[in-house]
């Protein structure tokens, strides 16, 4: 998961902004540690060499510096924040090979739902994506606030009920990532981790055809019990039964999850996986 | 039963046997180590006869010196169980990799979210707060604050909410939402607990007490200066406390405001950040950062104000470009209020937003740099003595330095899409508090601890503290910013990533040699008061100093100063001192005249004392006792309203006894210096 091992796009630009940014201001911030830690020591009262001088205490021309140089950093990283901001926008398209594949990302009281409405299929905690395709995401929240994330393939953002937010992605190798929610979302929180199988252009359509066999069903009944609370320890796929199910979340036609059960002591979320078929 | 249990829920609401967690031994001790504690301490009190004591000198003082030092003692206590905090989520993380580790989420998250909710508001906030209380009128050559009994019923409400959070331990829960409590999850369908309302009206006691000792302050700083105390003549700290108290009173009403909001939606089914009905979670962002950006400056700028002092005194020089400092401190109390959207550049909003906001947040490390360059220009050509104050300073400066960078960073949007909520960001902010007001509300404690009691404390001891909470911060918070770096995310109670457990374990031997420096700073305090005969301060002045707090003797008399300094210059007492050197004596027999000071009320903590009850019902739902509280709080606050007489005279006479025995040895030191 280290952000400065990125595998698209995305996180590239990302992490090379965050180390541009970095060396920039080592520039100025290594030499003003050893100022500070050499005049602490050069102007130590037991120094005789050194010369007191307690007048010093105003030079123009060192106000203009010490004003201008954090302010030239400023601007040479403010050039680069704008410039960043707007290739690096989450919902700016990223260009990829194939034909783009759209992913409806919910996230669940504490799992991670992505639907494949093109595809009409279903995963939880598991997402699965062609290499150098563009991913779409549109994601939203089936009750309190989360963060989608997948740390090496860049920019994460806010998943929230009643709301859709966009990100667009692209994997370039194969291989395995891992996902994660990075706002804090209760309990079983930090079981909200998911795969990411990035699979061969050719592999996808071949998953999708093995998943689309699957005999569970999504649709809004099965939804409301998945939305429970609970952890799920496996990772079960679904046909999805009506592709117009996302909306139906994001739109609140289907109202929000209902937290804890309101009995005193209601079951700890800790003690098992929930089964959701 | 139908009636029984009616009765029940108008007498005790929804507080039965189920709220004391008999079943979770770690809050149930350390309850009944805090409850043994106090009622010690109490027994000690009473049996030693220091009741009256306590409370007349104490409790019921209106004079800013006691005030500030309860509150500092109040921050230090407080600080102490914010620490047990930490060591226990560090201990978490080392061993919960691949396992539950020994806190279950539901302990877990009611830790980190006490961690912080205590740290800021309960450790930070009144350490600066005292400070400035104890100092400030000092600085300005004054006899105590603009509001008196006001900053009384400040600091016992602060203390009230504290109580709060510290009874949340043993009867209920505290939040598990995090310190800022973001609905949904702190709505009642998602935290049907009375975790976040013991969370929130803690939070709004104690908000009110803050707001109050704010314009206590700021009103203090703008009316009350001695004569020649003119703007420009102001001592750093005054400026930043200025600076810092403005910003209370333009960000602590959004505070209340937004949480009296989240109390509706609790309490009578109100819509202002629920998923339903047309509530919005991201208005409750906006505005509890529109408090919570300005709330960082609040605790860094006074910080930065004892750094300019004791810089300043400790190199034996003025503070480099002073009117720039002044500049400065004015440009980051403003511009503090403009960058609040940089703490969710993850929720989607567009390019253009995110850049503004993004540039506007690195703005403020210009005048961040300035001030760093400056105190480094005040050390050029200065004569450098390195007590304690001045080791915590230069830590400051290069750790601070470093906390800069890594904010800068995360205002780049773009990075912070990979950063937001991680370590790397925790790591950041710790950077910052800890470097930053932590380092300086210590170096504030060994710098004026003996202005307020009179001897000085252990150096030694003192200089172990440093080291070991140096080199701790290192150990624990370096690391967080590589698992930040490698993916983990913040409040994770658990995690199956093999590549995060060694960082997390350095973190806990970090947390382990922090601890170390906490108990130096304690057994330094224990040392200091033994041998306080040996570290006596006759002078009132023993750095050296430069303000106005030294001209008066240590620990300063009710009345601070027998007559109003006349000051003509920045660094007045130094200048004072100059005179005095070449025009000795001063003044010989000075006509000493009556002093009027304040009387001493138990406004503040009668008042508290309802709070508390009020705070306690309300959020067990018991609302007989609501009514008796808030009746209560009212009524004292009508009947000080109603007071006849709030001052007393000090006769001439005893003041002159005092002041002469102050010159006489102000005299000595003057004299002695001359010899050496």
């Amino acid at each position: 998961m280290n952000l400065l091992d990125p595998q698209g796009p995305v996180a590239a630009g990302n992490s090379t902004i965050l180390v541009d940014s970095v060396f920039i201001m080592l520039v100025i911030v290594v030499p003003t540690i050893f100022a500070i830690l050499g005049f602490a020591f050069w102007f130590r009262a037991s120094n005789p060499r050194a010369r007191y001088r307690p007048g010093f205490v105003y030079s123009g021309r060192i106000e203009m510096v010490v004003w201008a140089i954090p302010a030239l950093t400023v601007i040479l990283l403010g050039g680069v924040a704008w410039i960043g901001s707007h290739q690096l926008d989450p919902a700016a398209p990223v260009p990829g090979t194939g034909s783009p594949v759209r992913i409806q990302a919910v996230s669940l009281d504490w799992k991670w739902l992505f639907i494949y409405p093109d595809q009409r299929i279903a995963t939880v905690n598991t997402l699965t994506v062609p290499a150098g395709a563009e991913l779409k995401f549109q994601l939203t929240s089936s009750s309190v606030m989360n963060t989608f994330f997948i740390p090496q393939l860049g920019s994460m953002i806010y998943t929230m009920n009643g709301m859709v937010t966009k990100l667009n992605l692209r994997a370039d190798n194969e291989g395995k990532l891992q996902g994660l929610s990075a706002h804090f979302s209760g309990d079983g929180f930090p079981d909200m981790m998911f795969d990411v199988n990035v699979v061969s252009p050719l592999a996808f359509p071949e998953w999708v055809a093995t998943a689309a066999k699957t005999d569970a069903v999504l649709n809004e009944n099965s939804y409301r019990k998945l939305m429970q609370q609970g952890i799920e320890k496996d990772r079960p796929v679904y046909r999805l039964e009506d592709p117009r199910l996302f909306e139906l979340i994001a739109t609140q036609h289907i109202p929000p999850g209902p937290g804890p059960e309101r009995i005193s002591d209601a079951g700890r979320p800790h003690s098992g996986g929930h089964d959701a078929r | 039963m139908p009636a029984v249990r009616t009765v029940e829920a108008t007498m005790l609401g929804k507080l039965d046997w189920s709220a004391i967690p008999l079943d979770q031994p770690i809050p149930l001790i350390a309850g009944a180590v805090v409850l043994v504690a106090i009622l010690g301490v109490l027994t000690w009190v009473v049996v030693k006869g220091h009741l009256s004591y306590l409370w007349n000198e104490w409790i019921t003082s209106v004079d800013h010196k006691r005030i500030g030092v309860m509150y500092v003692l109040l921050a230090s206590v407080m600080l102490l169980r914010g620490g047990s905090d930490a060591i226990m989520m560090r201990i978490q993380q080392a061993v919960a990799y691949q396992s539950q580790g020994y806190l279950p989420p539901e302990h877990y998250n009611q830790i980190f979210s006490a961690h912080g909710t205590i740290m800021i508001f309960f450790v930070a906030m009144p350490f600066v707060i005292g400070l400035m209380n104890l100092i400030v009128p000092l600085q300005l050559g004054v006899r105590d604050v603009a509001f008196p009994t006001l900053n009384s019923v400040g600091f016992w409400l602060t203390a009230s909410g504290a109580l709060l959070v510290n009874i949340s331990l043993v009867v209920g829960e505290f939040a598990r939402t995090g310190w800022l409590a973001f609905p949904p999850l702190s709505e009642l369908s998602y935290s049907p607990g009375v975790g976040v309302d013991y969370y929130a009206w803690s939070l709004q006691i104690s908000g009110i007490g803050t707001l109050v000792a704010g314009i206590n302050l700021v009103t203090t700083v703008l009316k009350l200066r001695t004569k020649g105390m003119n703007y420009l003549r102001m001592p750093m700290f005054c400026w930043t406390t200025l600076a810092s108290n403005l910003l209370i009173v333009a960000a602590f009403p959004i505070l209340t405001a937004t949480l009296a909001m989240l109390l509706l939606d609790r309490y009578l089914g109100f819509h202002f950040f629920t998923n339903e009905a047309g509530g919005n979670v991201m208005m409750f962002m906006n505005l509890i950062w529109a408090w919570g950006h300005p709330e960082v400056y609040i605790l860094v700028l006074p910080a930065f104000g004892i750094f300019s002092e004791v810089v300043s005194t400790f190199s034996g020089k003025a503070l480099f470009g002073y009117r720039s400092m002044v500049l400065a401190t004015m440009a980051i109390c403003v511009i503090s209020f403009m960058v609040w959207l940089h703490h969710f550049f993850t929720m989607g909003a567009g390019p253009n937003v995110n850049a503004i906001f993004g540039i506007a947040s690195m703005i403020i490390a210009v005048p961040t740099g300035v001030k760093i360059y400056n105190w480094l220009f005040t050390m050029y050509g200065g004569r450098i003595r390195f007590a304690t104050p001045m080791l915590w300073a230069v830590g400051f400066m290069v750790t601070f330095i470093i906390g800069g960078l890594t904010g800068v960073l995360l205002a780049v949007p773009p990075a912070d899409f990979i950063l937001h909520n991680s370590m790397f960001l925790v790591a950041h902010f710790h950077n910052v508090i800890i470097g930053g007001v932590l380092f300086g509300a210590f170096a504030g404690f060994e710098y004026w601890f003996p202005k307020a009691f009179g001897f000085r404390l252990n150096e030694r001891w003192g200089r172990a503290a440093f080291w070991f909470t140096f080199l701790g911060f290192f150990i624990t918070f370096m690391p967080l910013y590589i698992v930040g770096m490698l993916g983990m995310t913040r409040r994770m109670q658990h995690y199956d990533v093999a590549a995060w457990r060694p960082w997390m374990i350095v973190a806990a031997v970090g947390v382990a040699v922090l601890t170390i420096g906490v108990i130096c700073q304690i057994v330094q305090l224990v040392v200091s008061i033994r041998n306080r005969e040996a570290l006596r301060d006759r002078t009132g002045d023993p750095w050296d100093g430069r303000s106005l707090e030294w001209a008066t003797s240590s620990p300063p008399p009710v009345f601070n100063f027998a007559f109003n300094p006349d000051v003509r210059g920045e660094d007045a007492y130094w200048h004072m001192k100059a005179r005095a050197k070449q025009q000795s004596p001063e003044r010989d027999g000075p006509e000493y005249q009556d002093i009027e000071m304040p009387r001493n009320s138990p406004t503040g903590f009668v008042c508290a004392f309802f709070a508390t009850i009020m705070g306690f019902a309300l959020i067990w739902h018991i609302w007989w006792m609501v009514i008796v509280g808030g009746l209560g709080a009212w009524a004292t606050f009508v009947v000080f309203a109603w007071r006849d007489h709030d001052e007393y005279v000090i006769p001439a006479e005893e003041v002159a006894v005092i002041d002469r025995v102050n010159l006489e040895q102000r005299r000595g030191l003057i004299s002695m210096a001359e010899v050496g």
